[in-house]
């Protein structure tokens, strides 16, 4: 396991290479740089952009660009962000961390919600509640994330605000104003509240997708012989369904676990951008825009990376509930 | 194309013209003939509210100077549904072609469409799918307003839906159900567009890298892995961010060039199991040159899975130009496209729910009509999945 663990690790390693280096071609070889977009006024003088562009290497041919990025990054240094002057190892911890609270959570969602959704349709195949479950799910599974979250905002922070509903979600930021001020259980409240729409409107959508997956999963092992044996013996039909039939079905659906982390990542651009939350998705979108090259770098590698994580733990994981899969 | 062996499926679903006794048929066939009449019914009915929507401009056609190629398409568009309904129509009462109907022989793709037409769901997003491409062609007819036309700044911007204005109106005044129609053009283009590209590129890499196998299929699949392990989101802002001046045709380039990945995994997969058949084989003995068997006999073999992924592509696409534009980096603003309108909306949400609202109902009734038909298609199409 350990010896197939670090084979795949390394080949792992090209293709990021490859991925980072497409990157930094297309963002290198396309016009303009980060020092027009700084000094677009005109009163700022030719020679101090001249300085600011050697200071920041830009005037040197790209491959020696891309070779001194590339030797600066085989030693863990990312550089250092043109566009919020400070050095990329300070930022990243801590959007990664913000995007991993958002991305985590509404994962959990996800499993939790399309799992249970998965079950109930699978166990009343047919019934009315199977159809409308079905469709909710391909309605759910068909929206645009951003609009979704953009109603969430309109229903349960406007609307609730003016009526003065019992549930009131706020619409932006990770935390209050006043969260300096909370005791200990305020400030998880507060955290939990600012949570909530961001993770749901991640996380609805896929859980749609889970759903469907969770159907065909469970419909395909309640059909087999085992099940109607464990029945014949007269075991209730939860220990059935949640025992024998559950642990059955979850091996295709714990594949996903690692796949949906892409999805989760592309939606967390949207979504951090409309919440405003300070993530990976926000700073990689407003990286590109202010051409700030090292932060792009640097993002797109943790990006690729937890991407290429995620499906080898799915990998390993399939390996694990499932013995007569081995990965050898 | 293997024929299907003479089982369950190929038995003919409804009983021979002649062995039906007068008045006695069996209620299934009584129910495809209903059926069959009722959407006749409401695509006769579709058709007249079209031309009567659109009577007062074709009315004024004649009168007007230059009528623009626009304006034409659609007339055209309305001349060849009149003529395809009445074809249909004649097709479903006269007795002859039903006759020969029954009598034709079962292709795969006759087993298929047979099995999909039992599928109400994806019948249904059939039905929107056609509804929604007739739209776009007869949009100049039907929209009530230009989408551009920008009405009186004080009277007329933010209204709310009403008879006059169905879906309200937007900051500048313009109306926001001529925005969508229009809208509807742009994003269904794009989809179709891009996910030509991208289909036509995942056929091809799918297949030489199956065909061919060896160190052709290593490179290729190393690289579809690599921008497999990427966000496709964060991909096309990259790419779509460093050029200065967006137009539609980068965004279409630039979708269909990062959304072909999943295609070519399938069609390699078929391929690798094609090759080994003797029909390949047998092409390969006439000497036939590589090329030409895999244009010939490999790739149609493949595009059963393929078309099920377009269709599904297809309400992806739309979903992924949506959500550029809404980061104001697909459609830009003067064109109306349903992402950018929701990004609109979302500055005057507070005030005006409906610049929001609507744009984004036609994105998730244009992405349910494209699953649930990808969906029937999946279905229809792979033998295992038929029940």
């Amino acid at each position: 396991m350990i010896g197939y663990l670090l084979r795949r690790l390394l080949g792992a390693i090209p293709l990021l290479l490859g991925i980072l280096t497409l990157i930094f071609f297309v963002m290198h070889l396309a016009p303009g740089d980060p020092t027009d977009r700084i000094f677009s006024n005109p009163n700022v003088s030719p020679e101090v952009i001249e300085q600011m562009r050697r200071n920041l290497g830009l005037d040197q041919p790209i491959h020696v660009q891309y070779g001194r990025w590339l030797w600066s990054f085989v030693r863990g240094d990312f550089g250092y962000s043109f566009g919020q002057m400070r050095p990329i190892n300070e930022i990243l911890p801590t959007v990664l961390w913000n995007t991993l609270q958002l991305t985590l959570i509404s994962l959990v969602v996800i499993f939790v919600l399309g799992m249970l959704i998965g079950i109930i349709q699978a166990v009343r195949q047919y019934s009315v509640a199977d159809n409308v479950l079905t469709f909710l799910a391909l309605f759910f599974y068909s929206m645009p994330s951003f609009w979704f979250a953009l109603m969430l905002i309109l229903i349960f922070s406007l609307r609730a605000g003016q009526e003065g509903w019992f549930v009131q979600f706020p619409a932006s930021g990770m935390t209050s104003i006043d969260y300096e001020y909370m005791g200990a259980g305020g400030r998880f409240m507060d955290r939990v509240r600012h949570l909530f729409l961001p993770a749901v409107a991640l996380g609805v959508g896929s859980a749609a997708g889970v759903a469907r997956y969770m159907r065909g999963a469970m419909l395909e092992v309640i059909h087999q012989d085992f099940i109607r044996t464990a029945r014949a013996k007269g075991l209730s039909e939860r220990t059935v369904i949640f025992k024998h039939a559950l642990r059955n079905a979850l091996i295709p659906i714990i594949t996903l676990l690692g796949l949906y982390l892409p999805f989760l990542l592309s939606g967390a651009v949207l979504v951090e951008t409309i919440f405003a939350w300070p993530g990976m998705g926000r700073t990689i979108v407003e990286a590109i825009l202010a051409r700030d090259y090292p932060l792009v770098m640097a993002t797109s590698f943790v990006i690729a990376a937890i991407v290429v994580l995620g499906n080898l733990l799915s990998d390993v994981l399939y390996a694990v509930v499932d013995p007569r899969i081995r990965n050898e | 194309m293997v024929r299907a062996s003479p089982d369950v499926e190929s038995v003919p679903p409804e009983p021979m013209p002649s062995a039906a006794p007068e008045g006695g048929a069996p209620a299934r066939a009584g129910g495809a003939a209903w059926t069959r009449i009722v959407t006749l019914v409401l695509a006769w009915g579709f058709l007249f509210s079209v031309v009567y929507l659109s009577w007062a401009k074709i009315r004024g056609i004649p009168g007007m100077r230059r009528v623009g190629v626009d304006i034409w398409l659609s007339l055209a568009t309305l001349v060849v549904l009149f003529g395809a309904l009445l074809w249909w129509t004649w097709q479903s009462v006269s007795a002859r072609h039903l006759a020969r109907r029954r009598a034709r022989g079962d292709s795969q793709w006759a087993i298929a469409a047979r099995h999909f037409k039992k599928n109400r769901l994806a019948m249904a997003g059939l039905a929107v799918m056609i509804l929604l491409y007739v739209v776009t062609l007869v949009t100049p007819l039907i929209a009530p307003y230009d989408p551009a036309a920008q009405g009186d700044i004080i009277t007329s911007r933010y209204l709310g839906p009403s008879a006059e204005h169905l879906m309200g109106t937007d900051k500048f005044g313009r109306d926001i159900f001529s925005r969508v129609l229009y809208g509807a053009r742009i994003s269904l283009s794009i989809g179709f567009v891009a996910v030509g590209i991208s289909m036509t590129l995942g056929t091809l890499i799918g297949a030489l890298a199956g065909y061919f196998g060896g160190w052709v299929d290593s490179v290729l699949m190393r690289f579809t892995d690599m921008m497999l392990a990427f966000p496709r989101l964060v991909l096309l802002i990259v790419v779509i961010a460093v050029f200065e001046n967006q137009s539609i045709w980068l965004v279409v380039v630039v979708l269909g060039l990062t959304g072909w990945m999943g295609t070519s995994r399938i069609v390699r997969g078929e391929v690798l199991s094609l090759r080994e058949r003797e029909f390949v084989q047998a092409a390969r003995a006439l000497g036939m040159g590589d090329w030409r068997i895999i244009v010939r006999h490999v790739i149609p073999n493949t595009m059963a899975p393929v078309i099920v992924s377009a269709t599904l592509g297809i309400g992806l696409t739309i979903l992924t130009e949506a959500s550029l534009s809404f980061l104001g980096l697909g459609v830009q603003p003067p064109t109306p496209s349903w992402g950018n309108m929701v990004s609109d909306g979302r500055d005057a949400l507070t005030q005006a729910w409906w610049i929001a609202t609507f744009p984004g109902l036609a994105i998730v009734l244009t992405v349910v009509a494209f699953n649930l038909l990808g969906d029937g298609l999946r279905d229809a199409l792979d033998p295992r999945l038929r029940t």
